[in-house]
């Protein structure tokens, strides 16, 4: 299975490789070094998000709230540092953090100890956390002008050539790797997503792993939220509406099994990828932006075609002879 | 039932001679092979179906008997061979072709629907229409009625919804619509295996009434006393090709199980020296609200205790409750003289208590995952420290307890998807070692296994007991309890009926017991 998943994820970059390559046709200056430095900049919170999102999915659950999620602890560190702006960037995230994972939390544990399939407590939390949005903003904005100059450059700032968005990005993918591939929490998600029964018998917990991947993608839509405003420098009750969608998307193209237990932190960053070279690179081509959706669209299908072929080859081996060979 | 059918019954109605050369096949299978991608799953395999009889499918696992059916019900589509009915070649492009064929199959779990009532599940499909081509409900109930009369089993009723039903009747209405699409030829998917003996009575008595009717039944199982009980004749199957076919009265049953095997397999118990020592797990007073009441017994050093009773009688509930998977609401259990309350299967696991459900794919070993990963997950907490994992300790664990059991893979890093049934069941096994359990609780360790798989996993029993280890085995076979226990506790409707020693122990105490009957 190893093996395989590096296959396809090999073809997932091959496909973003050959994207570029046909996007430089049109237009030159795409591949080059410090524009792909800028795409991947671009692409930093959604494959933030992304990651948040695999790990419940890898349980064969979903969060539909994420974006909604986002959008509230946006305007909490918005309205924050409007009223006191001299709370530090760092403690905001921080807060972030925190406000995203109590809201995770609820998720996990509507899930957990009530048992309520994921999809109906994060559909309905997906609309009460942006209502919530609403109560605690009366409906107001908070505009550019209202945020301290530190809470908007922080993430601007250039280290070594990167900005902070960017090695942000990069320690979240650093730290989910470790995570899934190091660590017993990591090994049981993968465990109660191929096999829940199997996973009870060896003496998982499997709710109280579920209640831990919705504190996770909380925590994820929690951070995402304060670099969503800062980046965009506007908070209101329309930010990153419909977003949870492109966040599912770029898990499914990047090979994450929405029947849970397949998928990797690689699958999950390159479908982001995919998804942030398309939304970068069609407009400066001239290309409509509903060719666009078509073609995210077009490879949602593809990635989900591809993949089910894929877990087809793993069939039953019914004769000896083939079981050896 | 139209008038039709029962015109058929009565006319119909064969000598009730037993199996009779000279009668013309009514299905006649020839030369059929089936290829999936990479693998050959029949080939070039022949079978017949007579009607008035019972030929019994008899092959291990993956002997291809399942793509057989599928092929008879029109799932399947053969690459080659020939498919006649009556003498008449034809072809069965759809499973509806098949059912206007008058083919009709019968699986372990009934594919019935549980929210229909019993009318409508025996005439979805082909329910009596009214002018207007609304459904006849009023026929259409009176029909099922008559059908189940005929059945004798009038004692169905046909409003009920069909979740309501046990298992047995759940049977019953299967083969009502059998007989109400005057099913020619019926096809029976090992029909037994969640049934009661009680209920496999009832089951053959239907199963005459097929015959008696004229209907040709193709019978799978991997009993051997109910396929010498029921089928007259044979057709046995080995890696995909047919090894030999005849009349049961004519053919024993080593001479069988030579065909199946392809070669002498005499299933003898690992004789065993048992070296009994102090009770291990003794539980007392163990009750649950629903599932079982006041269980007590006691489990000794390097023993081996059987767990006989009919399937619903609570066994592998109480299992369960040990291994702290489910709650109980009263009692003691306690491990080496240590009072014990397991909340989770991690405390158990934790304890020294490992339970090894049935059903090795789903329960067991966690397809997609590498082998290594699946000897360990039981084991996390030991190899890892404070949720961060090593991975070497993780390796050294699975390599030695793999290695003991002669595991046959390229890579411990290898996907458990891609091992064979036998070296799957090695990598469940490891698994639990791997915990280093005081108590090892298998619950029906060789149900549905081949032969040659069976007698492995009662060598490797005797060894666990050899070893020191305690060994509690669920088991509603009879030679397995009689042939692998020490002692055996009998359950009965989710109270210990007895506990005996096996020592002349006979089986007609153990199912007099099981069932209640005073001797």
């Amino acid at each position: 299975m190893k093996s395989f998943l590096k296959y396809r994820e090999i073809w997932l970059l091959a496909g973003i490789v050959v994207l570029i390559g046909l996007i430089s046709t049109r237009f030159p200056g795409f591949a080059d070094p410090a524009n792909l430095r800028q795409v991947f900049n671009d692409t930093s919170i959604l494959m933030i998000l992304a990651l948040g999102q695999m790990v419940v999915i890898l349980t064969r659950s979903i969060d539909l709230s994420m974006a909604s999620n986002l959008c509230f602890t946006g305007m909490v560190v918005a309205m924050l540092n409007a009223a006191h702006p001299a709370i530090p960037t760092p403690a905001l995230i921080v807060i972030a953090l925190l406000v995203g994972l109590v809201l995770g939390a609820i998720n996990g544990f509507l899930v957990w100890r009530l048992n309520i399939p994921s999809i109906v407590v994060t559909l309905g939390t997906l609309t009460i956390y942006r209502g919530a949005t609403f109560v605690v903003s009366g409906g107001a904005w908070v505009n550019a002008d209202q945020m301290s100059p530190d809470f908007i450059n922080f993430q601007r700032v250039v280290l070594l050539g990167l900005p902070v968005l960017s090695w942000i990005a990069l320690l979240v993918i650093a730290l989910f790797f470790l995570v899934m591939t190091r660590t017993a929490i990591g090994r049981s998600i993968y465990a109660i997503g191929v096999n829940p029964t199997a996973s009870v018998y060896a003496g998982i917990d499997v709710g109280r792993t579920k209640f831990i991947v919705f504190c996770i993608s909380g925590m994820i839509g929690g951070l995402a939220g304060y670099l969503w405003i800062s980046r965009y420098v506007i908070a209101s009750v329309e930010v990153a509406n419909g977003y949870e969608l492109n966040i599912i998307a770029a898990c499914v193209i990047g090979g994450i099994s929405i029947a849970g237990g397949i998928g990797s932190v690689g699958g999950a960053v390159l479908g982001a990828l995919f998804l942030g070279i398309i939304s970068n690179a069609l407009p400066v081509i001239n290309i409509s932006p509903f060719w666009q959706m078509a073609i995210s669209g077009s490879a949602i299908i593809l990635a989900v075609v591809l993949n089910a072929r894929g877990e087809r080859r793993q069939g039953r081996i019914i004769l000896r002879k083939a079981e050896a060979a | 039932m139209d008038t039709t059918a029962q015109r058929k019954m009565e006319t119909e109605r064969p000598e009730p001679s037993g199996p009779s050369q000279s009668a013309s096949p009514r299905l006649t299978l020839s030369g059929i092979s089936k290829s999936f991608p990479g693998v050959r799953a029949l080939h070039n395999v022949s079978l017949s179906l007579y009607p008035g009889q019972v030929t019994a499918l008899i092959g291990e696992n993956g002997a291809g008997k399942s793509t057989l059916v599928k092929i008879m019900t029109g799932i399947y589509q053969p690459d080659s061979g020939e498919i006649s009915i009556d003498g008449q070649a034809t072809t069965l492009p759809s499973a509806h072709a098949a059912f206007g064929h008058g083919i009709t199959a019968i699986h372990q779990e009934t594919v019935l629907f549980d929210d229909l009532s019993v009318a409508e599940n025996i005439f979805l499909g082909h329910a009596p229409r009214t002018r207007l081509g609304t459904i006849d409900w009023r026929t259409m109930r009176k029909n099922a009625r008559e059908v189940l009369e005929t059945m004798r089993a009038g004692h169905i009723d046909a409003d009920a919804r069909l979740k309501d039903l046990g298992i047995a009747n759940k049977h019953l209405v299967a083969v009502a619509r059998a007989m109400s699409i005057d099913a020619r030829i019926v096809i029976m998917d090992e029909p037994t295996a969640a049934l009661s003996m009680k209920e496999i009575e009832e089951l053959f008595l239907l199963i005459e009434f097929l015959k008696s009717e004229g209907k040709a039944v193709l019978f799978i199982s991997h009993k051997f006393d109910e396929i010498y009980r029921i089928a007259d004749r044979y057709t046995v199957f080995r890696d995909g090709e047919m090894v030999g076919e005849g009349l049961l009265k004519d053919t024993s049953q080593n001479e069988i199980v030579r065909m199946m095997v392809g070669r002498n397999v005499d299933h003898i118990f690992p004789r065993r020296e048992p070296k009994i020592g102090a009770p291990v797990l003794s539980v007392s007073g163990l009750s649950h609200p629903t599932e079982f009441d006041d269980i007590g017994f006691e489990l000794r050093k390097g023993e081996i205790l059987g767990f006989y009773g009919l399937v619903g009688a609570g066994r592998s509930e109480v299992m369960q409750a040990i291994a702290g998977i489910t709650r109980t609401s009263r009692g003691a259990i306690s491990l080496d003289g240590q009072p014990i309350a397991p909340k989770s299967a991690a405390d158990s696991i934790e304890a020294g208590i490992v339970y090894v459900p049935e059903e090795r794919g789903k329960q067991g070993v966690v397809i997609g995952l590498p082998i290594f990963q699946n000897v360990s997950l039981p084991s996390l907490a030991r190899t890892s420290k404070s949720g961060v994992l090593k991975l070497a300790e993780e390796f050294t664990l699975a390599r030695s307890y793999t290695e003991r059991l002669d595991l046959r893979a390229s890579s411990l890093s290898q996907d458990v998807g891609t091992l064979s049934g036998g070296n799957q069941q090695k990598v469940v096994i490891a698994k639990w070692l791997a915990t280093a359990p005081k108590v090892i609780i298998l619950d029906e360790p060789t149900k549905g296994i081949d032969i040659g798989s069976k007698a492995a996993v009662h060598g490797f029993m005797a060894e666990l007991v050899a070893q020191g280890l305690s060994v509690i085995m669920v088991s509603s076979e009879l030679p397995e309890i009689l042939g692998m226990s020490d002692r055996v506790v009998v359950m009965r409707e989710g109270r210990v009926a007895a506990t005996y020693d096996n020592k002349g122990l006979d089986a007609e105490t153990l199912v007099r017991t099981a069932a209640g009957i005073a001797a």
